[in-house]
């Protein structure tokens, strides 16, 4: 099999996801495009020489819908013979961007592709897209369909997590990004966004703020206790876990991941095709893999995801030098190092999504590739990249660096 | 059947009335003949419109349940119930599309299939009687409205507003009708018809339904609009904490709403059809009918009333002891129009009981629901008092005094003193047997149990207990008073306990088996409510008072020494109270009571009880709290304490919450099939004890694959 290498990153910044957040004045199809851009100009491609776009966005309605790549690819300056792709793994979809990407290159099929997405929070609203899990009655009552933040708070109340537990994570999430951000870690991958006139928009993630505390995260309010206790969603969920007595309400905006604009895009081909354009090979993309777990509590995913991705490259958790795990709520961060013994020291070592926001469609592939460029100031040789998804659905996927 | 007169100004008036019936009931005879009025009248150039009323003194009070529930049996093939629900939708459609405006002039109550009817016209005026009730209520039979209801309702009022009203089954009366849009006019009764023709024959009439114009759209917009979702995220959500999942009635309405306002109006039928089609035949809907309608209905009918006695109505009744149940049942009399002496020791606790009544009657009148001189009138009923002699002419007392053996014959004997030699006296002891009780009496047959539940003015049961001695005429009596209570009556033999009393606490007892056994209590008490219950077993016992419990136990010990060995449960529950954990009242027991609500379980459980390693799944722990219901439910029918299984089944609904969706304990094994249940019993037995051991008579039964009330065993889930 054609061995998948990744051979560059770009990201942009993060913008606070609402009507006052920085990039809300920027189209989607343009965000991707100046992501798409800026790859393809520091990589030189010619008008051939990228066979493929895969694109997460989880919203694809409105202006993200259609299929957003082919549009933005060409805005970019991509020539017409670059074909892309649309994908929605809900919360993955950035990762299995990458994954289906170098997929096409395993395969043979494929000689350079890109992987990324693209996700405008602040334009296309969370849950726009309508959907039967939790609004047709016969897919929510089987299922037990309980929003997410119901599910997190699920998982701490299951495993005993306490208000300062998460809230303690979440402060740590804030201060390796903001450390990060000040020494300079994310400076090769951050690439500025810009208005039509070329002036720039945000070049650092908006939503980080390297000096709260436990103190000051203390005195925000649960966000689900309504939505569970009023409409009946705690109810729903210890249906499922009868063994719960009652759903302790601990997240809130603070330790969850943050709603955002961004997009990110991983150049991902084989040896040949890298060599062809005078590139160097960063890492090697082992194994991933995907599988899901119950909808209800719907964020344990990603242990499993982790194993059975370990299990297809045969490797172990020890093998692991650094992984990265979506901070979609900080309970799942603290289960999953739980789970697989993982110290709190190699994982989101530069914060994540409760810092930096989580970016739907794009986020996997962002954090792909800031895995990668934390392997390579470490010069450390592999690591783990996993998301939590809606469904119950778990993503991981194993690089090491070449 | 459905007369039609057409008068001077061309407007037809079609009268249902069908023969031999008190009420009319919508059914296929009354569909045909609709459809052949309107074709006779609707193509004639002098026919302005037509108005359809009843003339009955309710308008139709819905579809013949019998019907139904003979068509959800297994062997009737779907589509004679797909054929059924055509000719319905065909004639709703044939009226509400005629060319000529229908107007529905609703006389008395409309419910069900009688609402669905009035739906189908393009216009509706109900009569001003407060007593009148409107509304589809098919839900609370683990139906849903299948003809037409859920999507005209929901194109009426929009997909919010018809939920909460099909979800609730809510009935309202005319005023609130009005205000909720069931119907468009409110009118005084003598002016209904006249009304009905002034909108035939005015600017408004129209021909169309809403849903048939080109231009209409769903008022609120559709599911998928912000709103929409929304509504459906919540209600989803919320039938499932209501239901704990045991009701598929509430999630089939949901999606005949959410799915049928996608589509075109014939598709949206199309969808209802289907829906009702699997609630007919779900195992919950015959269940439900078969106990909370057929048999309770009959029951209500008096069906266990011994043959060739005269009515017997209570005139005067008397109560002895004016605690919280002589209160609640001196209520319940006033409100039947019957005189109460309420008598007591001391005269300020007779007229605390009597200040009970009026409290609730206040309400009552802050409520709007009655008039204040009906709540004076029924007040002026009561009669508190000290004496005796004021018994003197009851015709039935009812004493309620403490559960002392001593004490109850003290106020036989004074009562008996006076009053008249056919009248009959009642205990309304929950656990002491009759028979015993009965020996302080000097005429032991007309002496008799009558176990109400508190609060008597809210719970629907009463258990009558026959003693050894008791007479039929006795049993009469006691029945017929039950009626003008308008409560559900069941009749048992004596025994300690009798039958609720005694299969409740097997509830509680497994409960506290679970919990010694290692079960975490969250679990015992979810797995309660999974199944069915309405409170967990320990939530139950808190309330119920650990301290009785205890004594109770202490009483058995004391009655037979060293003989007597407590078993695991007991122990709990002796332990609790060492512990001074005695429940709700002391303000701790199986849970804490925090001061400002929010009572969780009690963390030293977990000291007590070290939960297990493994824990059961809880399938099985759902299995043993209502096996063990039932089966010592069968054991009392064995016993003959119990004699008819449509008694048990009520008698658990209505006296201690047994799931309604399981039709009670007996219809439970019938659902799960003799066969299986003796298997999981016997299972059950070996791994937790004797208790669960299947009498004789299922095994019996069992092996000669019979069930209790005939239906094929087996077809259900557990």
């Amino acid at each position: 099999m054609t061995e998948a290498f990744i051979y560059d990153h770009v990201r942009t910044p993060r913008g606070r996801g609402k009507p006052d957040g920085s990039l809300h004045t920027i189209t989607a199809v343009d965000l991707a495009a100046q992501t798409l851009g800026a790859i393809k100009s520091r990589n030189g491609f010619g008008a051939e020489d990228v066979d493929d776009i895969v694109w997460g966005t989880v919203m694809p309605l409105g202006e993200q819908g259609q299929v957003l790549p082919r549009m933005a690819s060409m805005m970019a300056g991509y020539g017409e013979y670059t074909g892309a792709v649309q994908v929605n793994r809900f919360c993955a979809s950035g990762l299995e961007a990458c994954n289906l990407a170098a997929a096409q290159v395993m395969s043979g099929q494929a000689q350079m592709t890109i992987g990324g997405g693209v996700e405008m929070m602040s334009r296309v609203m969370m849950g726009s897209d309508g959907g039967a899990y939790m609004i047709d009655p016969q897919v929510a009552t089987t299922l037990h369909a309980v929003p997410q933040g119901i599910s997190a708070d699920l998982l701490a109340s299951l495993y005993g997590y306490s208000r300062e537990d998460v809230d303690s994570y979440a402060v740590a999430s804030h201060q390796r990004a903001a450390h990060a951000w000040t020494n300079g870690y994310f400076d090769n991958s951050v690439i500025p966004v810009v208005d039509v006139n070329g002036v720039t928009v945000l070049e650092r993630d908006e939503t980080v703020r390297g000096n709260t505390t436990v103190e000051a995260l203390a005195k925000l309010k649960p966000s689900f206790e309504k939505l569970g206790r009023d409409l009946g969603f705690d109810s729903v969920a210890i249906q499922k876990y009868p063994q719960v007595e009652k759903i302790v309400h601990l997240h809130h905006a603070g330790n969850s991941s943050g709603v955002v604009d961004g997009s990110g895009a991983v150049l991902i081909g084989s040896r040949e095709a890298g060599e062809r354009l005078g590139l160097k090979p960063r890492a090697r993309i082992r194994s991933w893999a995907t599988l899901g777990t119950d909808p209800t509590i719907m964020l344990i995913g990603p242990s499993f995801a982790a194993e059975k991705a370990l299990a297809n490259a045969g490797m172990s958790a020890s093998d692991i030098d650094l992984w990265e795990l979506n901070e979609a709520f900080a309970a799942v961060v603290l289960r999953f190092m739980e789970v697989l013994d993982v110290p709190h020291d190699r994982i989101n070592v530069n914060g994540g999504a409760i810092a930096m926001g989580h970016p739907m469609g794009a986020t996997g592939a962002m954090v792909l590739g800031t895995v990668l460029d934390e392997l390579e100031r470490r010069e450390m040789g592999t690591a783990l990249t996993t998301l939590c998804i809606g469904g119950g659905m778990g993503i991981a996927t194993i690089i090491e660096r070449v | 059947m459905l007369d039609c007169q057409i008068d001077d100004n061309g407007i037809a008036t079609l009268t249902l009335d069908m023969p031999d019936r008190s009420m009319n009931v919508i059914n296929k005879a009354v569909f045909d003949a609709i459809v052949q009025q309107i074709d006779a009248h609707a193509a004639n150039p002098d026919v302005k419109g037509f108005i359809v009323t009843s003339g009955k003194p309710a308008f139709a009070a819905g579809a013949d349940v019998s019907e139904l529930d003979r068509l959800g049996d297994p062997d009737v093939p779907v589509e004679r119930i797909y054929e059924l629900s055509d000719i319905a939708a065909a004639a709703h459609r044939r009226m509400e599309t005629c060319g000529k405006p229908v107007v529905a002039a609703i006389n008395g109550t409309a419910l069900g299939g009688g609402y669905e009817l009035c739906l189908a016209a393009h216009h509706r005026i109900v009569a001003d009687d407060p007593g009148i009730q409107i509304g589809l209520p098919e839900v609370s039979l683990g139906l849903l409205p299948g003809g037409g209801g859920t999507q005209r309702l929901a194109r009426m009022l929009g997909i919010k507003p018809a939920l909460d009203l099909l979800i609730d089954g809510t009935r309202l009366a005319p005023a609130a009708a009005l205000a909720a849009g069931l119907v468009d006019e409110v009118e005084p009764a003598g002016d209904l018809l006249a009304a009905a023709r002034r909108w035939l024959s005015g600017a408004d009439a129209r021909a169309v339904q809403p849903w048939d114009d080109p231009a209409w759209r769903l008022p609120g917009g559709g599911p998928f609009t912000a709103a929409g979702m929304q509504t459906m995220v919540g209600a989803n959500a919320l039938v499932q904490a209501r239901t704990w999942h045991n009701y598929p009635a509430p999630v089939a309405i949901l999606s005949c709403v959410f799915e049928g306002v996608q589509v075109p109006f014939d598709a949206g039928i199309e969808i209802e059809r289907r829906y009702f089609t699997q609630l007919v035949r779900s195992v919950e809907a015959r269940n439900i009918i078969r106990s909370t309608f057929v048999n309770k209905r009959a029951a209500d009918k008096l069906v266990r009333r011994p043959e060739g006695i005269e009515k017997m109505p209570t005139r005067k009744l008397g109560i002895l002891g004016a605690g919280l149940m002589g209160s609640g049942i001196g209520y319940v009399a006033a409100r039947a129009g019957i005189d109460v002496v309420l008598l007591d020791t001391d005269l300020a606790r007779a007229e605390k009981g009597k200040a009970y009544s009026a409290r609730i009657l206040d309400k009552q009148v802050a409520r709007g629901n009655m008039q204040a001189e009906d709540a004076d009138a029924t007040l002026a009923r009561i009669a508190p008092t000290t004496a005796y002699e004021d018994l003197a002419d009851c015709d039935l007392v009812i004493e309620a005094v403490t559960e002392d053996r001593a004490i109850k014959a003290r106020v036989t004997g004074l009562t008996e003193a006076q009053i008249d030699a056919g009248a009959v006296f009642a205990s309304n002891t929950s656990t002491l047997p009759i028979t015993g009780l009965a020996e302080a009496s000097e005429r032991p047959e007309n002496f008799i149990g009558m176990h109400f539940f508190s609060p008597v003015e809210k719970m629907p049961l009463v258990e009558i207990i026959v003693g050894d001695r008791t007479s039929d005429r006795s049993i009469a009596k006691a029945l017929d008073f039950v009626q003008q209570v308008r409560k559900t009556p069941i009749v048992v033999n004596d025994s300690r306990g009798f039958y609720t009393s005694r299969v409740v606490a097997k509830y509680i007892h497994e409960g506290c088996h679970l919990l010694a056994e290692g079960v975490e209590p969250a679990l015992i008490e979810n797995a309660a409510r999974l199944a069915g219950m309405p409170v967990g077993p320990l939530n139950l016992v808190d309330e119920t008072k650990i301290d009785l419990a205890y004594h109770i136990i202490d009483q058995s010990r004391t009655d037979m020494g060293d003989a007597y060995k407590l078993s695991k449960a007991e122990d709990v529950i002796v332990r609790m109270y060492d512990l001074g954990r005695w429940g709700k009242l002391s303000g701790k027991g199986f849970y804490d009571y925090p001061e400002g609500g929010g009572k969780h379980l009690w963390p030293g459980l977990a000291e007590e009880y070290p939960p297990a390693e493994n824990q059961p799944d809880v399938e099985e722990v759902k299995m043993r709290l209502l096996y063990s219901m039932a089966v010592d439910t069968a054991r009392l029918l064995e016993e003959n304490v119990l004699t008819d299984p449509a008694d048990a089944d009520i008698g658990a609904i209505y006296g201690f919450g047994y799931p309604r969706h399981t039709g009670g304990p007996i219809s439970l094994i019938d659902m799960v099939g003799c066969e299986s249940f003796v298997a999981d019993c016997r299972r059950l037995a070996d791994a937790h004890g004797e208790r669960f051991a299947p009498p004789e008579m299922l095994a019996r039964m069992a092996a000669e694959n019979r069930s209790f009330y005939g239906s094929q065993p087996g077809q259900g889930k557990g």
